[in-house]
């Protein structure tokens, strides 16, 4: 195995674990501040993805409905993050606001949110399904894709962005849960629920935060897994939503920092598995791997066992 | 409020039922058809095609007056399952089609992963079964019910083995398929028993696979980079082969790729875009330069439907003729369905030279046609014929 072998692999893992990983840190935020496991997330990675089909091939000028004029690619780029992030983190509101909001009021058990999340994933997917038809769909060419070659080695600009973007917006979440007085109120509700609003701080609005921003990070993944792998359907979200799930678990529920670096380890575990060994047995060694770290440290790696108030 | 959602879900209970009765009293003269179908699922193109090329037939032999069987009239009925393109679906969509609606005879399901376990629940409650799609030769192994449109993987796997050697001057190969499907694992494991038989035993380098749902290729393809094979082979469906592709691409990989029939799908060459130009594959028929009956079928879909059929859709019109003829081969229709099915499977095993839009076919005794491949190169975004293959 030469050198060239390994740091192609490298990058590989890097752009496939930082998908794991923007998609499982919404996993982490909504469990970090309402202990719920929300796992309608991998369908709202889909809707993401979807809205950023939509505005991305209107404003390219590819749908049905014609803009008169062209616009240059900066507009399109920054326009179709943001507004997709808008529409997305709308969704994840709504969601709140319909199934769990109205739950928790009437004080339901847990399990119950755990299974009406399952329930709404299954409603945006098949809702999608009904609506779209079930014919794949093409995402627009946002970027002009522009490969590199150094020696052995072949990078797509798309390759770098995936990575970059990452880095970035984990950077920027980050800062907001650490630094900001919205993420102090996070960080206070998932230490102690009870005496938060007793701070006159409203609980309510710091869950829809949260939402907000998990649903605008799956929207950021959505438009660039769309990029990278242009085809979307409408169950994509469930396969690639269970396993960053699985990489959240891993680097601990709850934390931003166990997010990231479970998304990555699943990542590379994944992909140096399928490049040095059969790639048969890719995803049963994968978790195989997980199911040890697991075992090691129940709470994952970056978690803190939570002892139940009474 | 409560009283009133009771009494609405109540009649809408009640109306289903009495339509449910209506179309079960509907019997008469006419022939019930079940289409098992993949209207739902990873692989929905297929079964739209499928779909609109049996209603079509239907269509067209009924506004003709319907079938002849033994000097009386019948009209044909399509009664269309969904199978969601997976195993289970499959199987509970033949159940129903064979136990509750009472069909005669079943078309479909397409792709191999479908077929082969819906050809078992055809077999065990002895129905006759054709599916117009599928080339794994579990299918119909064994199975005396059991007949398909066709040709098989162990055919497809040399053909496409012999081309590539000889078109690309390649000695060694590499393969990447979905390992838990039926029909890329099974046509992956031909190809490699043709390629090491005429280049002898590790000719094919890399033998890769991936699961159902993926979408990053990434490592297989750098480990096929790697490994310096001339030529990839890659068994996938449409909703795959544009990923590998622009990911083969991406990592600056310049080798031939080559597909089997699995490709001739109108949607490949959309998804695709320019990235699977110049790459060839095996396919049953090609709809640009088709003569003849081929061509009315084409032209006919093409007004419907407004897009040029697939292979799939040319292979669910013979697959009707021949349910059709088997039909007509029978003779009588008794009304009892025991006999009729009986009746209709000995009729269409005893098909012989029958002249098809997918070519002509005679069915061996394991109820598969014996007939010839094409080779199709995908050029400025359309399938044109390259050459043919014959067993």
């Amino acid at each position: 195995m030469t050198l060239d072998f390994f740091i192609q692999n490298f990058i590989n893992a890097m752009q496939w674990g930082s998908f794991l990983a923007l998609i499982a840190v919404g996993y982490t935020l909504v469990y970090g501040v309402l202990l719920l496991i929300n796992f309608a997330h991998g369908d709202i990675f889909m809707v993401g993805a979807y809205t950023g089909y939509f505005i991305g091939t209107f404003l390219t000028n590819n749908f049905e409905i014609k803009l008169p004029f062209d616009l240059p690619s900066w507009v399109v780029i920054p326009v179709t993050i943001v507004a997709t992030m808008f529409i997305t983190a709308l969704v994840g509101v709504a969601i709140e606001r319909i199934a769990y909001r109205p739950l928790r009021n009437r004080g339901a058990h847990r399990l119950y949110l755990v299974i009406t999340a399952l329930m709404f994933g299954l409603l945006l997917e098949y809702g999608n399904l009904a609506l779209l038809g079930a014919s794949d769909r093409q995402f627009p060419n946002l970027f002009d894709k522009i490969i590199y070659s150094i020696g052995g080695i072949t990078v797509t600009n798309i390759k770098i962005y995936v990575i970059l973007l990452s880095f970035l917006s984990m950077g920027i979440l980050w800062w907001i849960v650490q630094k900001t007085r919205w993420g102090m109120a996070m960080r206070a509700i998932s230490y102690d629920r009870l005496a938060v609003p007793l701070m006159g701080i409203s609980v309510d609005q710091i869950i829809l935060f949260t939402f907000v921003l998990g649903s605008s990070m799956a929207a950021l993944a959505g438009i660039m897994y769309g990029t990278a792998f242009p085809i979307l359907r409408f169950n994509m979200g469930m396969l690639v939503g269970w396993q960053a799930f699985i990489a959240a678990v891993v680097g601990g529920i709850g934390s931003i920092r166990g997010a990231m670096v479970g998304g990555y380890i699943l990542g590379f575990t994944q992909i140096f598995v399928a490049a040095f060994l059969p790639s048969t047995y890719r995803d049963l060694i994968a978790f195989v791997v997980l199911l040890l770290i697991l075992a090691i440290k129940p709470t994952g790696l970056f978690g803190v066992p939570r002892r139940t108030k009474v | 409020m409560k009283m009133k959602l009771v009494v609405t879900i109540v009649s809408v209970l009640l109306v289903t039922a009495f339509f449910a009765s209506a179309c079960a009293a509907g019997g008469g003269d006419t022939i019930k058809i079940g289409i098992n179908a993949e209207i739902t699922g990873d692989k929905p193109k297929v079964g739209e095609q499928s779909k609109f090329a049996a209603e079509m037939y239907v269509k067209e032999i009924n506004e003709a007056g319907g079938i002849d069987v033994g000097g009386k009239n019948y009209k044909l009925e399509l009664v269309i399952e969904d199978n969601n393109a997976t195993a289970e679906g499959s199987a509970g969509a033949a159940n129903k089609l064979i136990s509750q609606d009472n069909i005669l005879a079943m078309v479909g399901p397409n792709p191999s992963n479908a077929a082969v376990p819906a050809g078992e629940v055809a077999n065990n409650l002895e129905t006759p079964m054709i599916s117009p799609w599928s080339t794994n030769p579990n299918t119909t192994l064994n199975r005396p019910w059991v007949f398909r449109t066709p040709f098989l993987d162990p055919f497809q796997g040399p053909v496409v083995a012999n081309f590539a050697s000889a078109k690309f001057n390649a000695t060694t190969a590499c393969v990447l398929f979905d390992i838990a499907s039926d029909y890329p694992k099974g046509l992956a494991d031909n190809f490699k028993e043709a390629w090491e038989k005429l280049h002898g035993a590790g000719s094919v380098a890399k033998f890769e696979s991936f699961t159902t749902g993926d979408q990053d290729f990434s490592a297989q393809l750098t480990s096929i980079k790697s490994s310096g094979c001339e030529v990839l082979f890659t068994p996938q469906y449409y909703q795959e082969v544009p990923l590998i592709v622009s990911q083969a691409k991406d990592l600056g990989m310049d080798i031939p790729i080559m597909g089997s029939d699995s490709w001739g799908d109108p949607q490949l060459l959309e998804l695709c875009g320019s990235d699977c130009e110049g790459a060839f594959f095996s396919t049953h028929y090609v709809a640009n330069g088709a003569t003849g009956a081929t061509k009315d079928f084409i032209d006919k879909y093409n007004a419907a439907y407004n897009y040029i059929p697939g292979d799939v859709a040319a292979l669910t019109w013979d697959s009707m003729m021949i349910v059709t003829q088997a039909i007509k081969n029978c003779g009588t229709i008794t009304g009892n369905l025991t006999e009729d099915r009986t009746c209709v499977r000995d009729g269409m095993a005893k098909i012989k030279d029958f002249d098809g839009i997918t070519g002509n076919m005679t069915f061996d005794a394991q109820g598969d046609p014996i007939k010839c491949a094409v080779i199709v190169e995908i050029q400025n975004s359309e399938f044109i014929a390259f050459d043919s293959a014959c067993p």
